[in-house]
């Protein structure tokens, strides 16, 4: 709480005596036993773009739920400028020129871009008036801040981007002044990206004051003027971002060193374990999603598998992982394994000495209901260690979930708690624990620092260096050109149901690799 | 073959027989579109049925009837808004109560006030509404076929025949030409778009949920007041879950719902009007007759009319979450 104060007194940042567009003082807010915001102080300039960063579960969103009336702080008071505001509901933060942007948009799939606009900010009880006043201003809008987007398409015929776009624009049909985004990019490619950000410049220098609430630090330093650091409820700096590095910022958000980039050894393979022969899959429409694939991983490596999302990547895990069905040959330790029929599923395939952390840990990785005990012991639960018959031994279950949590510092370490309680990071953490730990020869890992927070991210990226070392043999599947390069011996490229090359990390570049994964560069060099 | 005069008088009672699915199949159109399940428009059906009897029975006046049914229903509609809004309970659950409390409390609050085996009185004179008349029907019913169509199906109904089709533009009109259409039809889709707007969710919930007890309260004036004289146990006769099923079959819009009312009346009317009937030497049993308008729910519910996508948000209680 003292940061904001030491910070205040350097140079540049927050210049006194200018009254700010938003400045929160002594804000708390507690869920139960957990205080998601403890004493927070903050003070936006006018006509800047101001990040937030922090990891997940560190009280950014809680914040700014705050000023949007969501939620009621327990203590503090909101100022906008520098007026004293109470903000008992949504209505009182539009009054007060307040326009939030949510992750999860809040618009109506089936309604028009214009009626959605409109909600809740009609003229009058005649619809007509209103839609014909907002076509209008809405054109207006547009035209000033490359916000085009066609009044009349329905939401749900829209891209992500361009929802966002409708999302901005009924902050600005409301006369915001201030608008705050909540990780705005988490769905967007990146030149939708660079779009966004472009308005958001674009917006600033009209006057208006823009938070960003974010936990990519890429984003913090090309978009912000000025970022204020998060850390479990507490505001722990508020510095100029040009004063500032990624490396610091981690620092700031995790309390302590945080590597961004993984230390490795060069890998030893060994002997081939999995060879993959001819690969081929149809969906259910028809479509050919794998093409013919053919590769190896070696123990004690780890193949990555670089490619834009939908290029058969997932198929790939599936059938590997035995969820979905095939054709082409696959061996395993030179034993070949069942493509189709009933020895094609998952449990053979974790009897065959394979794990899988799958990409949609949600839906694929974890029974979010149940609880955290459970959820480490799935698809092993058959096993001696768990009991034998028709009865699981309970208790050696949770046992082994308090080691396997410990051990992989899952937080909070209650094997009580249900999987949808832990954050996005502790949750894969638990999906870790158990493929892992269940000593497989070959680990499938499909996206593993997804929606994952960077403390949590260095930690899994050591376990899987870690488990390579042990001689184990990895593929890895992500569409993170940077965990591509961090983690890999090898890098595959797959494009449109094939794999269109593969590279070694340090002969290629994130160039090359672009251009094969948008199907441009043809060959096979190894 | 059909004569003319056996048309005539099949359409005109398609007509009576479906004032009151409409009126339900509305009920639940307000309702659902603001994203709350309804299966206990039956129930509520079957109380404004009695309490309109009753009041009729013992004022003499068909209108306060009108305002009892009417006032009994939207209690019960309030009742289901505080279990699945204020108390975000099952809104199945919910329903279903509600139709067991009609069905039991009418018969044994019937039995107590009239003691006739839970039936009313029968209505008589003002007590019932009484068939009007349309302007000009008399001279226009020389008119080939355009003339008794008018004469003798459009004209000669009671009073709420007509309100239920005035209801249907109506509903229409606020649904999509005014603010509070717009609203509520969002509020089903995603009351979380209407939450952030700066609009009560709660609000809006309750003014649909009264609006459809409004709108079963006539459908059950209508079924004791009109179609018959006086209310017998049970006279609503699975209508409330008829118009869910024509509900679907509309697709939740307004005039989708008059024609499926319209056709689920017409089979009514046919089960009514042909006891039995001889189709290619075969006698259809007098049964399946009467049984057509519920064969052609159970068809509709299966989803053999193709693909309905419900409000969004129905069924589900709102949370307030970020």
């Amino acid at each position: 709480m003292t940061a904001i104060d030491t910070i205040a007194g350097r140079p540049g940042a927050a210049a006194p005596g200018k009254v700010p567009a938003i400045e929160l003082r002594g804000i708390s807010k507690a869920f139960g036993p957990v205080q998601a915001n403890k004493d927070i102080a903050i003070r936006v300039e006018r006509g800047t773009i101001h990040g937030i960063i922090g990891e997940n579960g560190a009280g950014k969103s809680t914040l700014m739920s705050i000023l949007y009336g969501f939620y009621k702080a327990d203590a503090g008071e909101i100022l906008i400028g520098g007026q004293r505001t109470e903000i008992p509901d949504s209505q009182a933060a539009i009054r007060a020129g307040i326009g939030m942007v949510f992750q999860h948009f809040k618009l109506v799939e089936n309604f028009t871009v214009l009626e959605n606009v409109v909600l809740g900010a009609e003229d009058g009880a005649m619809l007509r008036p209103s839609l014909a006043k907002a076509r209008k201003l809405l054109v207006d809008l547009a035209r000033e801040y490359e916000l085009q987007v066609d009044p009349d398409a329905k939401i749900e015929d829209l891209g992500v981007g361009m929802q966002q776009r409708v999302e901005i624009l009924k902050a600005l049909y409301r006369q915001a002044d201030i608008l705050i985004l909540d990780e705005p990019t988490g769905v967007l490619t990146p030149s939708e990206a660079d779009h966004l950000f472009r308005i958001l410049r674009g917006l600033r220098d009209e006057g208006k004051t823009i938070v960003l609430i974010t936990h990519k630090l890429r984003e913090i330093m090309d978009v912000t003027d000025n970022v204020s650091v998060m850390r479990r409820g507490e505001m722990v700096a508020t510095v100029r971002t040009a004063d500032t590095s990624p490396t610091d910022l981690a620092e700031l958000m995790v309390g302590r060193k945080v590597l961004l980039r993984v230390d490795k050894t060069p890998a030893q393979p060994g002997a081939v374990v999995l060879d993959v022969q001819g690969l081929r899959v149809t969906d259910g429409k028809g479509v050919e999603r794998l093409r013919g694939i053919d590769f190896q991983v070696r123990a004690g490596e780890i193949l990555g598998i670089a490619g834009v999302a939908g290029n058969g990547q997932s198929e790939l895990l599936e059938v590997l992982g035995g969820i979905r069905e095939a054709s082409g040959a696959v061996t395993l330790n030179g034993q070949p394994l069942d493509l189709t029929g009933p020895r094609a599923d998952g449990r053979a395939r974790r009897d065959a000495g394979i794990a899988h952390v799958p990409e949609d840990r949600h839906r694929l990785g974890l029974i979010l209901d149940f609880t955290a005990w459970e959820n480490t012991g799935f698809g092993y639960q058959d096993r001696a260690e768990y009991g034998t018959g028709a009865l699981i031994d309970q208790q050696a279950m949770r046992r082994d979930a308090q080691g396997k949590m410990q051990r992989f510092d899952v937080r909070p370490a209650d094997c009580w708690l249900h999987a949808k309680n832990f954050s996005g990071g502790n949750q894969q953490k638990i999906v870790l624990a158990r493929e892992i730990e269940c000593d497989p020869d070959l680990l499938l890992v499909g996206q593993p620092t997804r929606g994952v927070d960077i403390g949590a991210i260095e930690f899994i990226h050591q376990r899987l260096i870690e488990m390579r070392d042990a001689g184990k043999a990895i593929l890895l599947v992500s569409v993170e050109l940077d965990e591509i390069f961090a983690l890999s011996d090898r890098i595959a490229v797959m494009f449109d149901g094939r794999i269109m090359g593969e590279r070694l990390p340090e002969q290629t570049d994130e160039t090359e690799l672009g251009l094969m994964m948008a199907g441009m560069a043809e060959g096979r060099r190894t | 073959m059909m004569d003319l005069s056996t048309l005539i008088q099949l359409l005109d009672s398609t007509l009576r027989l479906a004032t009151p699915l409409l009126f339900a199949c509305l009920a639940g159109l307000f309702s659902e579109r603001a994203g709350i399940f309804d299966i206990g428009l039956e129930g509520k059906m079957l109380a404004a049925a009695f309490f309109a009897a009753a009041a009729a029975a013992m004022t003499g006046s068909v209108w306060l009837g009108l305002v009892a049914g009417i006032a009994s229903s939207v209690a019960l509609s309030l009742l289901h808004g505080a279990a699945s809004i204020t108390f975000r309970g099952n809104q199945l659950i919910s329903g279903v109560a509600i139709n067991f409390l009609a069905a039991g409390l009418t018969v044994v609050i019937g039995e107590a006030w009239f003691e006739l085996g839970g039936r009313t009185p029968a209505l008589e004179g003002a007590a019932r509404f009484q068939e009007i008349t349309l302007p000009l029907a008399g001279t226009l019913s020389g008119i080939p076929v355009l003339g008794p169509l008018y004469a003798e199906v459009l004209s000669g109904h009671s009073i709420l025949v007509y309100v239920g089709l005035l209801a249907v533009p109506a509903t229409w009109f606020v649904l999509f030409r005014t603010r509070f259409g717009l609203r509520l039809r969002a509020v089903g889709e995603n009351p979380g778009a209407v939450d952030t707007a700066g609009i009560s969710v709660v609000r809006l919930r309750y003014s649909a949920v009264i609006i459809c007890g409004l709108l079963c309260g006539l459908a059950g004036a209508h079924l004791a007041t009109g179609l018959s004289a006086g209310f017998v146990k049970d006279m609503s006769a699975g209508r409330g879950f008829i118009a869910l099923a024509a509900l679907i079959f509309a697709k939740w819009r307004p005039w989708y719902a008059l024609g499926a009312c319209l056709l689920f009346g017409l089979l009514d009317a046919l089960g009514n009007r042909f006891q039995s009937l001889d189709l290619f030497g075969a006698t259809v049993p007098t049964q399946f007759m009467q049984a057509l308008p519920y064969i052609l729910t159970v068809v509709i519910l299966a989803g053999f009319v193709g693909k309905a996508t419900p409000p969004r948000a129905g069924g589900t209680p709102y949370v307030k979450e970020r």
